[in-house]
């Protein structure tokens, strides 16, 4: 059924029909809206479900914990400052091996303060063991919660998950949303059925203390996780295209990248904008294309290097600054593109920060330059900031 | 012949790593003897991380969730959340912390546990400081008493403020069911256990929980330390239901001196300072036995 609908509603309606037992979510903006939707569910029986209205994100992410032990699937939603204070509990959920599904409408932190979207928040938890899918519009808001599900509970990866959808950009704008029936949806994902929860029968002891001749072991086991999810998604992904018609094969989505100069790889809802750029460009005889990371962790290296085969530029659209270096996204890329290194240009460019709009003037621009960098050879900078009032800025 | 009144089950394996003489542990041993089997542990990093063992091995012989030190309250909520929803209805979830995880860095969550009506049963071991990381002051540390972060020093300054009345704070944010414990006295305590697995909602149980390392006491004066405690009304004993406090064991009946000079973190008390702890100790001691009367 296709109806209207915000980012945050088809996430609510995402996590009722993945058959969410426990939610426990603390308000922030922009995110409230989706953990009142789903109270409003609970209470009105549309989902058998407990909501628990913690004081709380710390808390919301520890509940969960809780409750993913006893073999309940879970969910919640936070934004920006909300899942900086669940830092330390990310760490617990990874670590646990507990594969909570997490929505983070992506927020600015403070200060100053800001309501609106950047991906400061979610880069900050890069390295706590979650994966994290990023969202171009509402439609993958909603996919990508289901996929998230069929992904981390796989038995074989076991690890919790964060769905980014931006902040307003997606979380409050209306936009059309294929909904799957809920049948269709139980046939892709199953019950949750873990190996490891609580059992009376057997007791045990969840999270032990473990001495350093062995901690390296689990860490392994994580690191084993996490390569493993990147087959696992494109396998889910391609489940859910035969179920659903919508393809998420890949870990990044190639656009008009076949005999591109130039590609620029970009997250989240920039990434239409970015598009639609890559085609005005085209219909100017300007050969580029848009590589969308939907999947920043695991990092898609392998995906990276199939596509640095046959685009020898590269830009990276970073709407986050890793403070005191440059982009995180931006110096992944490179890092992973390294072995390619002695003709190949990889340029990261900061922009969105904070709400600020990044238009398709902005990213023709940056295809530009680009395109000059692929000719010249030289980049004046490694990393430029787009879309600054201050005339200091190169445009 | 003699009858036992405390169960024969042992819930508490051999060769934990607790210290000997540790209150925790014969706490512990006794809880689980009236909670039972159908019972599930969280706790968060205190003394019982490291008490329990070592993985693979684990002391428990019921299931337990470790975690972070301030999601006690939280942890309990997501796990009774769990078996409510999967239809479990003959669990205890308890929540098994010491005073610093509860009193200070806990203290919101487990208000948050309170404020949801959880389900679960919050048991304190209280050995009155950060004991798992050293003997640091907490909010449970008691008048006047050395702690590392306390420790008196030059300039002769120790813990300069009493207790933190825990139990009268989650009164008011709304605990259904709450009582003092002692090892000294096993049968009342099991006997308070028993009957709040009984009572549905959140549920406060606070014991004393003497640490030989941390209060400077032989390993072998443990339970005559926490006997001290209740007999010179350091530490009474009631219990608090509906709204109605009800002293337990009115056996008030020595100097406080007795309890603190016995140890070594009190060693260096004047007597001014016993003469004040003596006064206050005597003022809440009569207070709440006149509450106890009052709504009794």
């Amino acid at each position: 059924m296709i109806d209207l609908m915000t980012g945050n509603v088809a996430a609510a309606k995402a996590a009722m029909l993945a058959g969410v037992e426990v939610v426990a979510a603390y308000p922030i903006t922009p995110q409230t809206s989706i953990s009142e939707k789903l109270a409003e569910m609970v209470a009105n029986d549309e989902i058998k479900a407990k909501y628990i209205k913690v004081e709380s994100e710390h808390s919301a992410m520890a509940a969960l914990i809780g409750a993913s032990y006893m073999g309940a699937r879970t969910f919640t939603a936070t934004s920006s400052q909300g899942l900086a204070l669940m830092h330390e509990m990310l760490f617990w959920a990874a670590g646990a091996r507990r594969p909570i599904v997490m929505t983070v409408v992506s927020r600015s932190l403070g200060p100053p303060w800001n309501i609106w979207t950047d991906h400061m928040d979610v880069i900050g938890e890069r390295d706590t063991g979650w994966m994290q899918f990023f969202c171009e519009n509402n439609q993958e808001a909603l996919d990508l919660i289901l996929l998230a599900y069929k992904v981390a509970e796989d038995k074989e990866v076991m690890l919790p998950t964060m769905v980014i959808e931006d902040g307003f950009i997606l979380s409050h704008t209306f936009e059309k949303v294929d909904i799957p029936a809920k049948e269709e949806v139980d046939f892709f994902l199953p019950p949750f059925n873990p190996d490891v929860k609580v059992n009376f029968r057997k007791p045990r002891r969840y999270g032990s203390l473990v001495m350093p001749d062995w901690t390296m072991e689990f860490r392994y086991n994580n690191y084993l996780a996490m390569e493993k999810a990147k087959k696992k998604f494109a396998e889910a992904g391609s489940a859910f295209s035969k179920a659903f018609g919508r393809d998420y094969s890949s870990l990044i989505e190639s656009y008009r990248c076949e005999g591109a100069e130039a590609v620029l790889i970009i997250t989240g809802s920039a990434a239409g904008t970015a598009k639609v750029a890559a085609d005005r460009m085209r219909e100017r005889g300007k050969k580029v294309g848009v590589a969308k990371m939907r999947v920043f962790r695991p990092f898609p290296n392998e995906e990276l290097l199939k596509l640095a085969e046959n685009v020898r530029t590269i830009g990276v659209f970073d709407r986050s600054y890793t403070f005191g270096y440059g982009g995180a996204i931006y110096s992944e890329v490179r890092n992973a593109l390294f072995s390619l290194a002695a003709d190949l240009k990889v340029k990261g460019y900061i922009g969105g920060l904070g709400g600020r709009d990044v238009t398709e003037t902005d990213f023709e621009k940056i295809f530009d330059d680009l395109l000059t960098l692929r000719r010249s050879g030289l980049a004046s900078n490694q990393v430029d900031w787009v879309g600054l009032k201050d005339g200091s800025m190169r445009w | 012949m003699s009858k036992f009144t405390i169960p024969k089950e042992e819930y508490l394996s051999k060769g934990h790593s607790g210290c000997a003489g540790c209150g925790a542990t014969l706490l512990a041993r006794f809880c689980l003897k009236a909670l039972g089997p159908k019972t599930i542990i969280n706790s968060p990093a205190c003394c019982w991380s490291v008490v329990q063992g070592v993985w693979p091995r684990a002391a428990l012989k019921v299931p337990v969730v470790d975690h972070a030190f301030e999601c006690t309250g939280a942890v309990s909520s997501g796990i009774r959340a769990a078996l409510e929803i999967k239809g479990i209805d003959d669990v205890t979830v308890v929540g098994w912390a010491g005073d610093g995880g509860t009193a200070d860095i806990g203290l919101q969550s487990l208000s948050g546990a309170i404020d949801r009506r959880t389900d679960f049963l919050y048991i304190m071991y209280d050995n009155e400081a950060y004991m798992n990381t050293g003997v640091q002051t907490s909010g449970c540390t008691p008048l006047y008493a050395w702690t590392n972060t306390d420790p008196g020093g030059k300039k002769r300054e120790w813990r300069n403020i009493g207790k933190k009345r825990i139990m009268d704070m989650l009164i008011a944010n709304g605990i259904v069911y709450g009582a003092t414990v002692s090892i000294a006295y096993p049968e009342d305590l099991i006997a308070k256990i028993k009957k709040s697995r009984c009572i549905k909602g959140p549920k406060f149980i606070h014991a004393l929980s003497p640490c030989p390392p941390g209060w400077k006491i032989p390993t072998s004066k443990s339970v005559e330390v926490a006997r001290l405690a209740t007999q010179t009304g350091i530490f009474p004993l009631y219990e608090y239901e509906n709204g109605v406090m009800t002293l337990s064991k009115d056996i008030k009946n020595k100097p406080v001196e007795e309890y603190l000079m016995l140890q070594g973190r009190f060693r260096h008390l004047t007597s001014e300072m016993l003469f004040e702890i003596q006064k206050k100790v005597d003022e809440e001691y009569e207070a709440l036995k006149a509450r106890c009367q009052r709504s009794g």
